[in-house]
Parts: C-alpha cells; sequence; structure tokens
C-alpha cells in the first residue's frame, strides 16, 4: 500500500521534473541583463531571394462586404500569397539563423516593438520577425471589426477583437517559433507570420528578394529561410571576423 | 499489532495531504482510457475512433488550448474550469456530463491526467488567474438594457459572424474555422441551450470577456481597457445576447394540438399565427442507413397547426444559416466532408444543394399503435409524406415513400406551400384539404383523432442531400373538435340551479323561524 503511495508520488515527482525540463528547452531563457547587446559589429550575411518556376497567380479578395477597406484600393487587391519583384525576386521569406549561435549564450530583446498594422484589410507587415519578448504591437487602421488570433503551438495562442480604428493591443511571445500564424476569421483572407526568435539574428526579403543579416559573432551557421507557400531552404555560412558572406536562396515555385 | 502504531502514524501524515491523493495520474490513466479515449484519442490528441464523427471534434489535449475557460485569452483554464466542463459537459457538442457517472475522485483523477498531456500545465511559475468578473447590472430584460445591448451588437461587429438576427448566419460565417482548420459555426443565439460554455447572462458574459481560444470568437476584454465601451455596456450586450433566446429551453411535446379557426391562414407571416400554440421537435442526425450523416445543421424545428371545417394548415419554422442552393458555403461543405469519415469509399464533391423539408404521415390513421417505420416506412407499409425544397420554392410535393431511397410522386397531389426566408430562418407553410380524393395513398385528415407525423431536414449548404438529413421520431398531430355550445352552457346552468335551489332552502328556514318567533 505505502509502496504503491511512494510510487506514485515518486512517478509524479519525476513527471514534474522532467516536464520542467523540457519547458526550460521550449521557453526561451528570459533576456539577460548582463548579455552582450546586439552590436553592429561582427559579421554579416546578406543574400538575394529568387525561385524559379512561373509564380501562382494570387487569390483576388472580395471586399464587397466591407466598403472602409475596398475604398482605399483603386484596383482589386489580391492575397498575398507569393509577392514577386523583379527578375524573379521573392518578398516576405523569413531568413534566420537556424542553428550556430552559441548554447547558453542569450540576447536582449529590445523594448521598441515591432509593429503589426490592420489597414485595408490586409495585414502590413504580412511576415514579421519578432525577437522572444519582444513587445508586439497590433493595432487597427481599419474603422471595422477585425480579430487577431495568433495560432501556435510553442506559444501559448490568443484571439482578441479590435472593433475600431485606433484601438491598440500589445503581446508577446513567450518561446521561438517559426511560424505563429496570425489570422483574422472575419476576413478569412487576412493573413500574417511572425517568427519568433531568441536571439536577433532574423530578417524579412523585401521587394528586390534582398535580405541581411548583421553582427554574427564568428562562426559556421545554418540559416533557413522560410516561405509561406514554397516551403523552406537552408544554407550553411561560414564568417571568419567582421566580414559579410553572401548567401542566396533558391525556391522552386509549387 | 506492532505495527499498528506506525500504519496510524502513517496514514495520519498522509491524511492532510489530500490534494496529492486527489491528483492521482495514474488512477485519472485508468479512467481516461475507459471512458474518454474513444474520442479524445490515447495520446490526448482529440483523435480517438469516435472524432471522424463529430463537429465540433473532441478537444486536442496536447496544446493545452480550452475554449471555456475563466482566464484571460491565450492563458490556461483553471482546475476549476476544467472540472466544470468535465462535470457538466458542453452543450450542443457530443461531449456529456460525467458528474453522474464518475465519482468525485475519478473526476479529479482524470483532470490531473488530462493535464500531463501539454507540457504547458507541468510550468507551475505560471498559475492561470480567473477575470473577476463581477455582476450584472439589473433591469437586464428592460427595453433600455436591450437597446444599448444591440447598439454594441452592432458596433462591435457581432454581426460579422453571428448574423443581423444572430442565427449565426453573418457574411463571414462561411469561412470559419478552428485551429485544426475543421469548420465551426458561428453560435445561433436564439438557442442559448446549447452554448458551449452555459446560456445564462453570467455564462455570455464570460465567454465575451475570455473569447473561446481555439475558435474564432475572440476576447472583448481589451475593449474594456481600451475605453471602446464600458464593463457595464458589455452586460447589457450580454443581457441582449440572451434575451434572443426562450426564457426556458423548450420542451418535447408529443401531441400538436391544431385548433379549429373560421379562416386558413396560408402565408407564413399571417398575423393568424401569432395567437397560434408552437410545438418544439429535436432533429438528430440520420445514422441507420448508409450514407450515415452525424452532423445535421438543422437542430429541431417549430410546429404550428390550425385547421377550418375543411382544410388543415400546418406551418414548420426552422433555423437555417443559407438560403440555399449557395455557393459561398461550398469550401465549408468541402471542409465539413474532410472532417467527417465518409460511409462510401468515394466522396463526394460539395455542390450547391438546396434546402430541403419533408412532413411525413401515415397513409391513414392506425387504429392501434402501430405506426409505419418512422424512417420513411418500407416497401410493404408506405408513408405518405409532404416534401418542400428551396429549389422548388413556394410548392410541394406528396408522394409516397417506400424506405429512405424511395420516394414515388403523387402527381397532381402536391399540398399547397408558401414560404419564406428571413435572416437564417425558413418559415413554410402547407396547406390541404382534410379529404382526399384517393383515401389509399392520400392521408384523410380526421378531428379528433391522434395523427402520427414526423419531420425531416436537410441543410444543402451543409452537405446535405439524400440520406444525410437530420430526422425526428413520430409525433402526433391533433385537430382539434369543434367544442359544442353545451359543454359552455350546462355548467352555466348547473351553477344557476344550484344558486337557486340554496337560496329557496334559505328563504324557506328563515320563513319558519320568523314563524315561530311570532308565535
Amino acid at each position: 500500500m505505502t509502496g504503491r503511495i511512494f510510487s506514485v508520488v515518486g512517478g509524479m515527482f519525476l513527471l514534474t521534473v522532467c516536464s520542467k525540463g523540457n519547458q526550460s528547452t521550449v521557453q526561451a531563457a528570459p533576456p539577460s541583463s548582463s548579455a552582450s547587446a546586439v552590436s553592429t559589429a561582427g559579421g554579416t550575411i546578406t543574400g538575394k531571394i529568387k525561385f524559379t518556376g512561373t509564380a501562382p497567380r494570387n487569390p483576388t479578395i472580395d471586399m464587397s462586404e466591407e466598403a472602409a477597406c475596398k475604398s482605399k484600393y483603386t484596383t482589386t487587391p489580391t492575397e498575398e500569397v507569393v509577392v514577386a519583384g523583379p527578375a524573379n525576386a521573392l518578398a516576405n521569406v523569413f531568413v534566420y539563423v537556424k542553428s550556430g549561435v552559441p548554447a547558453g549564450q542569450t540576447f536582449t530583446a529590445p523594448t521598441t516593438p515591432v509593429v503589426l498594422d490592420q489597414n485595408g484589410c490586409r495585414y502590413h507587415p504580412h511576415v514579421l520577425g519578432i525577437m522572444v519578448g519582444q513587445p508586439l504591437e497590433i493595432q487597427n487602421s481599419d474603422p471595422v471589426l477585425h480579430n487577431i488570433k495568433a495560432i501556435a503551438k510553442a506559444n501559448r495562442p490568443f484571439n482578441v477583437s479590435q472593433p475600431g480604428a485606433g484601438m491598440k493591443t500589445t503581446r508577446t511571445f513567450a518561446a521561438p517559433e517559426v511560424m505563429v500564424n496570425l489570422e483574422c476569421n472575419v476576413h478569412g483572407w487576412m493573413h500574417a507570420y511572425a517568427g519568433v526568435r531568441p536571439d536577433p539574428f532574423f530578417a524579412v526579403s523585401g521587394q528586390d528578394g534582398s535580405f541581411s543579416i548583421t553582427g554574427l559573432p564568428p562562426g559556421t551557421y545554418t540559416i533557413e529561410a522560410w516561405h509561406e507557400k514554397f516551403g523552406t531552404q537552408t544554407a550553411t555560412v561560414t564568417i571568419a571576423g567582421t566580414e559579410s558572406k553572401t548567401a542566396n536562396i533558391t525556391f522552386a515555385a509549387r | 499489532m506492532s505495527n499498528r502504531p506506525a500504519l496510524c502514524v502513517i496514514l495520519l501524515l498522509l491524511a492532510p495531504d489530500s490534494r496529492l491523493l486527489s491528483q492521482d495520474t495514474t488512477a485519472g490513466r485508468q479512467v481516461y482510457q475507459k471512458w474518454c479515449a474513444g474520442c479524445h484519442g490515447d495520446n490526448g490528441a482529440g483523435d480517438g475512433e469516435g472524432a471522424r464523427h463529430m463537429i465540433p471534434p473532441p478537444r486536442d489535449f496536447t496544446g493545452a488550448i480550452y475554449q471555456i475557460r475563466s482566464t484571460p485569452s491565450g492563458q490556461l483554464p483553471t482546475d476549476a474550469d476544467l472540472l466544470h466542463s468535465i462535470d457538466e459537459g458542453l452543450a450542443g457538442t457530443a461531449m456529456p456530463g460525467w458528474k453522474s457517472r464518475l465519482s468525485d475522485r475519478q473526476r479529479r483523477d482524470v483532470l490531473a491526467y488530462i493535464k500531463t498531456f501539454s507540457t504547458f500545465f507541468a510550468d507551475t511559475t505560471q498559475r492561470p488567474q480567473p477575470i473577476a468578473f463581477g455582476s450584472p447590472p439589473g433591469g437586464g430584460t428592460g427595453a433600455e438594457a436591450l437597446r444599448v445591448g444591440r447598439q454594441f451588437y452592432d458596433s462591435i461587429g457581432c454581426r460579422k459572424c453571428h448574423g443581423d438576427q444572430g442565427r449565426g448566419d453573418g457574411p463571414s460565417a462561411p469561412t470559419l474555422k478552428d485551429d485544426a482548420q475543421h469548420p465551426i459555426f458561428a453560435a445561433n443565439l436564439h438557442e442559448n441551450w446549447r452554448f458551449n460554455g452555459g446560456g445564462t447572462v453570467e455564462d455570455i458574459y464570460h465567454r465575451l470577456r475570455t473569447g473561446l481560444d481555439g475558435t474564432p470568437m475572440p476576447s472583448f476584454s481589451d475593449l474594456i481597457e481600451n475605453k471602446f465601451l464600458t464593463d457595464e455596456q458589455l452586460w447589457r450586450l450580454a443581457q441582449y445576447v440572451r434575451s434572443l433566446s426562450p426564457k426556458e429551453a423548450p420542451a418535447v411535446r408529443d401531441v400538436v394540438h391544431a385548433p379549429l379557426t373560421k379562416t386558413l391562414p396560408h402565408a407564413p407571416d399571417d398575423s393568424a399565427w401569432t395567437s397560434v400554440a408552437v410545438y418544439w421537435f429535436p432533429l438528430v442526425g440520420q445514422i441507420i442507413r448508409k450514407e450515415r450523416w452525424f452532423a445535421p445543421a438543422v437542430t429541431g424545428v417549430w410546429v404550428k397547426a390550425v385547421h377550418t371545417a375543411d382544410s388543415i394548415a400546418l406551418r414548420v419554422v426552422w433555423d437555417d444559416r443559407s438560403e440555399s442552393p449557395d455557393t459561398s458555403w461550398l469550401k465549408h461543405v468541402g471542409r465539413v466532408f474532410a472532417t467527417l469519415e465518409s460511409d462510401d469509399s468515394t466522396r463526394e464533391q460539395p455542390a450547391p444543394w438546396p434546402d430541403q423539408l419533408t412532413v411525413q404521415f401515415p397513409v391513414s390513421i392506425p387504429s392501434g399503435m402501430e405506426r409505419p417505420y418512422f424512417l420513411m416506412g418500407n416497401a410493404s407499409a408506405p408513408v405518405y409524406q409532404w416534401r418542400w425544397s428551396s429549389s422548388s420554392g413556394s410548392s410541394a410535393v406528396a408522394g409516397l415513400a417506400r424506405g429512405i431511397d424511395r420516394f414515388d410522386p403523387l402527381s397532381g397531389a402536391g399540398p399547397g406551400a408558401q414560404a419564406v426566408f428571413d435572416h437564417g430562418q425558413w418559415r413554410v407553410v402547407f396547406t390541404r384539404a382534410l379529404a382526399s380524393a384517393d383515401t389509399a395513398s392520400q392521408l384523410p385528415f380526421r378531428t379528433g383523432r391522434a395523427i402520427p407525423v414526423a419531420f425531416f431536414a436537410s441543410d444543402g449548404s451543409n452537405g446535405e442531400h439524400g440520406t444525410r438529413m437530420a430526422i425526428s421520431t413520430w409525433y402526433f398531430l391533433a385537430l382539434d373538435e369543434p367544442v359544442p355550445a353545451r359543454v359552455f352552457i350546462s355548467p352555466v346552468l348547473a351553477m344557476v340551479l344550484t344558486l337557486g335551489l340554496g337560496m329557496l332552502v334559505v328563504w324557506r328556514a328563515q320563513q319558519k323561524t320568523s314563524y315561530r318567533r311570532q308565535q
């Protein structure tokens, strides 16, 4: 009898300990004050994201239910699944250092928020990078109801409403996660993606497909490029000193 | 014997820590595997045997995302929140209440075990904090409270999903998905007895504050912080939403009484209907004959009936989110099909099917208790049906059904039918002469008899047609006989006679008394 009780208690103790162990690996270490501030010194990885093949046509958005949003466009707005620039450049790709940053090194999250704006019933930006603990300021520039739902696995989800222009909501993410999906259920076409990282080594490719990750200490890094439609690509880059290396990444359209 | 004091000491040491005993995950696992895993899956991922027959699907415990909480959006639920869902179940879903089936101890154990499916619960530094909800302001059923509630219903955009009249038919309703991409309905706010988290004003207010995590329903707490509205105004909204449903959940009464009237109301919105008693009949998915249907959209029908000396009018009203065929719901149908397991190996492609309603009677009024098979009769004992479809509008077909897949129309014998679709609700009136020319196949209606009646409904925009529909069992329709004048006159006559006789006795007694006094 007592043996059984002890085994139960012991089992629960182990369970608690083990789960705690898992939790601490999932959840990023809190920003440490002694950590080195992100410096502009260090190596840089730059590159261009391109794709081969034909980009699929973005679905057009029927905004007839939302006159206030529709009036912000002169032509029929489309979703931003594949945003291509000149010469098959690919925008809205989240590029980040997946591995190579020394374990145990911690980084302080900036207190300046990343702003996600809802304007014209679309998200601006469509893809964003943010550090663990860094505020995400969600604002509504539309005089209509939006709800902002975060769908996450490593992080807690949230779903808040902003029924009018000028509303602001601030949230933070507690754990690294590539990607947290953000969506509006009132407007099924509204999607945004947030790459949550424990370090500042990430970027989002611009209209010309270019990206730049700066401040990297010397080392060999695996960088991963994530695109909502074309999937992921990786590249390996070795940085010595404060040099700048180029890593161009090409996706195959699908 | 010498061991006894030591045993007592051990027991005494253990006794105060009843919390530890009540969190027995080993015992909880046994309860879980016996009672919960069938739907929620062995590993708590919401993928048990029964899961593919349910919309909404069973909770996936691995993400620790729960709809019904007392905590802000994104936070874990409290133990009390989870225990409440286990105890009471979730109305409008397949989740039953377990209070009467499992002991207190078993329910606490299974709660502890469910929490082990997610690492989020292991982090004891984050204790979920319930919101301080307060209590509703008074006057919640008054006109002013409801006016304020309605004002915010419009201004914060409830109608986007729940619709102008709250029947879950807003413009965004066909696009709604849960976190796992399963289709999800915006709640029909006229059916508070089906609200997952309960149908009281308090329940509704709590859901407005917390949101329903994992679903499109957001939290509105930030609105108070942003001074978009006050706490009291949010309570008024909850009171308004509560006012859309009946005071009490509808109770099933077996017999529809059709009173005698002078004229027959043919139109669904004829004012004559307002004074006629209404009867509610719940419908369930057709899961007897293949292809079975586990996710019916029509939850029940509201029925009224009247008759004149020679005709009957039957009014059937039901809530339906879409006036089908409606192509804006096609993707929803695709998601419904993808979520549910099909009886057929090849899954039908979504198509714009119409809405349908069938009223069923026996071919003739049975003299005993025997009735034809309720699910559309069979080859030897057919049933007489009126079939209405939204694609044919204001007309209906009469015919004989000989089983769920055989319907033989009776040409030129259809009942009159008028239909109205209004903000997520169908209202259809069927009319017919009481007598019938063909008494062998078309039921002659007679007064003073219990006439079996059953109802079948299909929502085309939910993928329903053929055997995929919502069904009822047999109920009864009774055409009240005209009340003879003597029923009213006899009691009055009796009262007058009794009064007269009594007064006579009293008068005689008084006469006698005065006569004696005089002597």
